[in-house]
């Protein structure tokens, strides 16, 4: 992947040691009048070949550190501290010209929605070529050489994707040609702002492998910029930490995170749900308090204010970066003391046991849904058998396309089943549409959403939302609603003086506590929480977490609980299904599932997704697009891409059922469970 | 696409029937019975219902919709009750001159329009932005009669530059025609100007703020091209539509305008029509300017369509 | 430092990730603002927006001359005279004399009054007319919006003046005729907006949290849908307003709105606009200019509304 330089001459410049080096750095932000900073004395370097890591929740600046490499910080930014230098140069002091050329040389970028950083109206190939066009190729040569480059990044058939526009192609595909035009210009720095949140985990799984590959070919520096903190741990070599606005912590990401030695990386690692930990053994711990408003915090330690550590030191000594080892730092007084850093939640908790109840709460027989877009069908969900029973549970795993929310949403009547389908709550059937349900009935499902933005009115007063609630689901009025209201809003955990309050005034996690009031205030029987935390930062999401458990064993609420993170759903499930293309793939007691035998599908999905510990066990790649739910493939929708495909095409032919293999673990696969047991403990052993 | 576009002239056709539905009750239902309207009050019954037998308005009201929207089919758009002649010899030379007038309009206030909506957004904020904004807005608001006037005061009178009549003398060579058309087409300019302009800025914005463009400018491509290759594509596109909507601004200018200039189009035609209570001229005179527009619409529509890739395929993979 | 080279990046904080979380949590976590201070922060914007007190300085002036003007002013506005007929202004007729001896500054000032007494009337009509039945179509969908939807584009297919003024032409030219015709033109235009935004909320969740409540149609639309769109509804009211003296005007002009002798600043440019050849421009110059004072003055409280409210 070589690009001819215009005038052919070798370069004569020393090459500094480091591609990039950040020093001091200040980012200001004017906003209304006034000066917010963003970035406060930020400092790393990168060096040659090296894989650097930024990692932090929202708000912590590791976007505006991009930006501000790439001089693209918004209108109303500027670097007002402090320099960066990348290969010896200052973008910030270069000209027009130099700056174009820094850009198309020197440092490349890939972002989060590939699907929006492509121009809709024109094809792909047009846009890949472009970069060949700037370093000085004719438009012909320019194409003949973005479908080579599309060949190197595994694009099988790339003149049909040149030719495609945006829309028409895959997330996945579309992300590997953004990483492909960043790096056919062989720059020495590459950025990777997010890359794969978009995306499916075997999708990402794949995206993740072609970046590590090509790095090795290349030898590009990275800097990987990331809230998840299993691929930091995956993809780089060195981790800093950030955290508003400064990096708390920095150095080789092993170490970083097996012995965290800022409070706030400690309390973060805490936040993530790891095998072994359940909600009510192990469990999460969170990290009181909020995130500082600006400015608020002008002298002292960031993060005094929620530390179980602080001291008188740490408020009025702002901390300087202390040297932990010779090359790890931290940004904290008392380093040596973070990793005992006092919890905040209790570790083991006495949590009410679901009762034993023998006929399940709700049984779903035979439940599809196909909609009807033009002349297509889309059979999002086939076929559907599952029970739940009063008080426990029922993880729905899958990726996109899996039918997990549409299962969802028809169970609680937002959406017609096909006929045939069967859905009874305590043994009388349910009436497919909401509105034909009764009140009672209604009482008893509610729904806690994926995006607490859309989920809660704008225009009405957090008082407003819950009392609704109350009044028309459970009847209340007058001071027992009052009373109830009180009550219900301090189960959450929030206060009477968020009444008031509108969902913008709120953050995203109070917002989400909101969403929970006002499902608990019905007394359901059934709570749907569809991806409650998908949409929250990391130590919110653990809270959050942990209180859907309490208010699960105060009430003896039944959770159907809907998520594409594995870890957070093995942490709160009993019971786990695995959907794929709308079908159930494995079903049973949650560590089952997760310790094996593994239906493959459920195997591949554990392999994709990248582990905190570092516990390689990521053997199986699946290749290609999950398919369209549209045109699913014949026999076992899972062929195309299974490892484990037979090879006497029993699996392209006909589709398994869905049988019991052991007692409450049900299976649809063709091949016996005790093979599967048996390749994947060999497997295992293997290594 | 295909079928996309055959829904979208079939939907035209019913909005088309529908519109001729609302203006036949206009005409015939509403003001009552026709030949008292046109005999005045003071002459005998027997006359009237001469009258309107002769008129044919003594027919079941069905019966006279249908012989009339068969009959504008068929090209027979009546007889004018003022003329006595068939209404479709005075309309269509009248629709023709109007056409005229709202083209040499449009040639001008298109460009001009995108060209300030775009400088205005690729400078915003600034002073230009502010400037082409609320000027043009404001322009736009006024009534065309008032422009109408203070430019004729200012240019035709005061000046003595333009003519202040719209139409040229019969034979006169194109050049001078459209000097005579410069002054009518200035008010119609001026207020479609402002939403053209405003519906430009807002794309180009929409688009320099998209992540493509970042792409773009940060691969390194230099400003002049992303704008071109990348914001103005996009931007353009949601104007196409605004333009088509624009015409029925433009037609409503039209009939103030012709007015005042004493151009011979079709408003003059539909005015004076109203004033006789020539009701065949006028309703059809109405009919063929909601025909000119839903026209203008479809076009429209189809070309955003044809530019649109997202629309003309659908998902390939 | 960061402005070379760079073309106008995207305005406003800096870009958040997937996790995300509002920006305005003070240390409590919730309050910043509370709504009551949100409101008086727009209020004080809107009083220090140049363009608003402008426009509105300007409106509240014809709104005193539509109340009170013929109390102030200095003649009878139809009171004719014809021994003074198209006297150039002086100090005697500030604005001159139209062809029937009629002072001209006293009609521009007492026409204020039949403008702004229809326009707002009809504005108000169409609005809560349009709303509700913008309301209905974007959240009951189906054969009803199809069915409207059509009617809706039917009369919008001809310019507004064209419609009011076959309307007025069947049914005869009066303040009612002109107030109902008008207002419900504007419902239709007004309805197309309101339905678009409706068709946008339908899809958020809280609308699916309502109807697994069991809330009823009526509801939906006035308690859960309503308060969000009325920021677009509220522009789109200035924005009818400013039209509205704009179609009335420009029918008075052509002959089919207010009628004369009541002063009318449409009607008087129009029974003047002969006399303009003669050299007597004064008699339609100060009536158009009128006309165009208040449009541009409601124009420019609309912008600075639109400019506070959506944010």
């Amino acid at each position: 992947m070589t690009l001819a330089t215009s005038s052919g001459l070798p370069t004569t410049v020393e090459e500094p040691s480091t591609t990039l080096d950040v020093s001091h750095l200040d980012v200001t932000y004017r906003v209304r009048d006034n000066d917010r900073l963003a970035l406060r004395d930020v400092s790393f370097s990168i060096g040659r070949q090296e894989s650097f890591g930024l990692v932090g929740e929202s708000g912590c600046g590791k976007s505006t550190t991009a930006l501000a490499i790439t001089c693209y910080l918004p209108r109303n930014g500027r670097v007002s501290g402090g320099s960066i230098t990348v290969n010896g140069q200052d973008p910030a002091t270069m000209d027009r010209r130099d700056l174009r050329k820094f850009r198309a040389r020197t440092v490349s970028m890939v972002y989060q929605e590939p699907g929006r950083a492509l121009n809709p109206s024109l094809r792909v190939g047009r846009q890949v070529a472009e970069v060949y066009e700037i370093a000085g190729e004719s438009k012909h040569e320019a194409m003949a050489r973005a479908e080579e480059l599309l060949r190197t990044v595994q694009i099988a058939d790339p003149g049909r994707v040149l030719r495609c526009y945006p829309h028409q192609l895959s997330g996945g595909m579309l992300q590997r040609v953004m990483i492909a035009m960043a790096l056919a210009s062989q720059p020495s720095l590459l950025i990777l702002d997010e890359p794969t949140t978009a995306l499916d985990a075997t999708v990402e799984a794949e995206v993740l492998d072609l970046v590590s590959s090509l790095r090795q070919q290349l030898s590009t520096s990275v800097l990987f910029i990331s809230h998840n903190l299993a691929v930091i741990a995956k993809m780089c070599d060195r981790v800093g930490v950030m955290y508003a606005g400064e990096i708390v912590e920095q150095g080789p990401a092993r170490e970083v995170f097996d012995n965290p030695r800022h409070p706030y990386t400690v309390g973060l690692l805490r936040c993530v749900p790891r095998g072994g930990q359940r909600k009510d053994h192990g469990r999460l711990d969170t990290i009181p308090g909020f995130l500082p408003g600006p400015g608020e915090v002008q002298v002292g330690c960031i993060f005094a204010k929620r530390c179980a550590l602080a001291k008188e030191r740490c408020r009025e000594e702002t901390p300087p970066m202390y040297e932990v080892s010779a090359s790890r730092t931290s940004r904290c007084h008392f380093q040596e003391q973070a990793p005992d850093l006092p919890r905040a939640t209790p570790e083991d908790v006495q949590l009410r046991s679901p009762d034993s109840a023998p006929e399940p709460l709700i049984r779903l027989r035979g439940l599809s849904k196909t909609f009807h877009v033009g002349r297509e069908h889309v059979r999002a969900v086939v076929g559907v058998d599952l029970d739940l029973k009063a008080g426990e549970t029922l993880g729905l795993v899958g990726e996109s396309g899996s039918g997990k929310t549409t299962i969802a949403r028809v169970l609680l009547g937002l959406s017609e089943p096909d006929k045939g389908s069967s859905i009874e709550l305590e043994g009388s059937p349910l009436a497919p549409e909401c509105t034909q349900r009764d009140r009672k009935q209604l009482q008893a499902m509610q729904i806690v959403f994926q995006n607490p933005d859309s989920a809660l009115n704008r225009r009405h007063s957090v008082r407003h939302i819950i009392t609704r609630s109350l009044k028309k689901l459970a009847g209340f009025s007058g001071e027992r609603c009052e009373q109830r209201l009180v009550e219900v809003v301090h189960s959450v955990r929030m206060e009477e003086r968020h009444l008031p309050l509108r969902p913008y005034q709120l953050s995203g996690g109070l917002k989400q506590r909101v969403a929970i009031a006002r499902a608990f205030a019905g007394a359901p029987r059934v709570l749907v929480c569809d991806e409650p935390t998908s949409a929250l930062d990391v130590s919110v999401q653990a809270a959050i977490l942990n209180l859907l458990a309490d208010l699960q064993s105060r009430e003896g609420v039944t959770y159907v609980f809907i998520s594409h993170d594995l870890g957070v759903v093995r942490y709160l499930s009993d019971s786990i299904a695995v959907l794929y293309l709308g079908r159930v793939m494995q079903y049973g007691p949650a560590e089952t599932v997760f310790s094996g035998p593994h239906h493959p599908y459920t195997e591949s999905l554990l392999s994709a997704v990248p582990s905190l510990d570092g516990t390689r066990r990521e053997r199986i790649r699946l290749q290609g697009e999950i398919p369209s739910a549209a045109h699913s493939p014949s026999g076992c929708v899972f062929h195309t891409r299974c490892p484990r495909r037979l090879e006497n095409g029993l699996c392209e032919s006909s589709e398994p059922a869905l049988v019991e293999v052991e007692p409450g673990h049900m299976m649809r696969c063709h091949i016996p469970v005790d093979e599967l047991r048996r390749l994947q403990t060999t497997e295992d052993a293997g290594r | 696409m295909l079928v996309y576009l055959l829904k979208r002239v079939g939907l035209a056709l019913i909005t088309l029937v529908l519109l001729s539905v609302i203006i036949f009750f206009a005409g015939q239902v509403l003001p009552g019975n026709a030949g008292r309207a046109i005999l005045g009050p003071f002459a005998s019954q027997q006359a009237v219902l001469r009258l309107d037998h002769k008129l044919g308005v003594d027919r079941p009201l069905i019966v006279q919709y249908w012989s009339w929207v068969t009959g504008i089919v068929r090209g027979n758009l009546g007889t004018s009750y003022q003329f006595q002649a068939p209404v479709s010899s005075f309309l269509f030379p009248a629709l023709g001159r109007s056409l005229k007038l709202a083209a040499f309009a449009f040639v001008i206030v298109v460009p001009l329009s995108i060209l300030g909506g775009v400088i205005a957004a690729l400078n915003r904020g600034r002073f230009v932005d502010r400037f082409i904004s609320t000027t043009s807005l404001s322009l736009s608001t006024v009534p065309e009669f008032v422009s109408g006037v203070v430019l004729i005061v200012l240019l035709a009178i005061d000046l003595k530059v333009l003519p202040v009549t719209g139409n040229a003398p019969p034979g006169s060579p194109f050049l001078t025609q459209l000097k005579y058309l410069i002054l009518p087409a200035i008010p119609l300019v001026f207020v479609l100007f402002g939403y053209i302009a405003r519906m430009a800025r807002a794309g180009t914005i929409e688009s320099l703020d998209s992540d493509y463009v970042r792409t773009a400018t940060l691969k390194g491509l230099p400003r002049r091209v992303v704008i071109r290759r990348h914001v103005l594509r996009n931007s353009l596109l949601p104007t196409i539509t605004v333009i088509a909507t624009q015409t029925g601004y433009l037609i409503g200018g039209l009939v103030v305008v012709e007015r005042l200039f004493t151009y011979p189009g079709i408003g003059t035609l539909i005015i004076t029509a109203a004033y006789d209570k020539d009701f065949p001229m006028l309703e059809a005179g109405v009919l063929f300017i909601g025909i000119v527009y839903l026209t203008a619409t479809l076009i429209a529509d189809v070309l955003y369509t044809v530019l649109n890739p997202r629309i003309r395929l659908g998902k390939a993979e | 430092m960061t402005g070379i080279g760079h073309l106008s990046p995207p305005l406003g904080a800096a870009p958040t990730n997937a996790p995300a979380d509002s920006s305005s949590v003070g240390a409590a976590g919730a309050l910043d603002v509370s709504v009551k201070r949100v409101r008086e922060e727009q209020f004080h914007q809107l009083l220090h927006s140049r363009t608003f007190l402008f426009g509105s300085l300007i409106l509240l002036w014809w709104v005193v001359c539509a109340i009170f003007g013929t109390s102030f002013v200095p003649y009878n506005a139809t009171a004719t005279n014809i021994l003074n007929t198209n006297l150039a202004p002086s100090v005697g007729h500030w604005f001159g004399t139209n062809d029937v001896g009629n002072d001209v500054f006293s009609r521009v000032i007492v026409g204020a009054r039949d403008i702004l007494e229809i326009a707002p009337l009809a504005t108000l009509l169409g609005t809560a007319l349009g709303t509700t039945i913008g309301l209905a179509q974007g959240y009951l969908g189906g054969a009803f919006d199809m069915i409207v939807g059509r009617i809706v584009d039917a009369f919008l297919s001809l310019p507004t003046v064209i419609v009011a003024f076959i309307f007025v032409v069947a049914v005869g030219p009066s303040t009612a005729t002109l107030v109902l015709v008008i207002g419900f033109v504007f419902s239709l235009i007004i309805a197309r907006t309101v339905r678009t935004a409706v068709l946008q909320e339908r899809e958020l969740d809280y609308i699916a949290a309502a109807r697994l409540r069991g809330e009823s149609v009526l509801h939906m639309m006035f308690v859960e849908i309503l308060p969000n769109v009325l920021g677009p509804i509220i522009v789109e009211f200035t924005v009818r307003l400013g039209y509205a003296i704009f179609t009335i005007a420009t029918l008075s002009f052509l002959g089919f709105g207010v009628q004369l002798p009541t002063p009318d600043w449409g009607a008087d440019v129009a029974s003047n606009y002969p006399y303009l050849a003669a050299g007597y421009w004064w008699e339609t110059l100060f009536p158009a200019l009128a006309i165009a004072s208040l449009v541009i003055a409601i124009n420019l409280i609309g912008d600075a509304l639109e400019a506070v409210l959506i944010q």
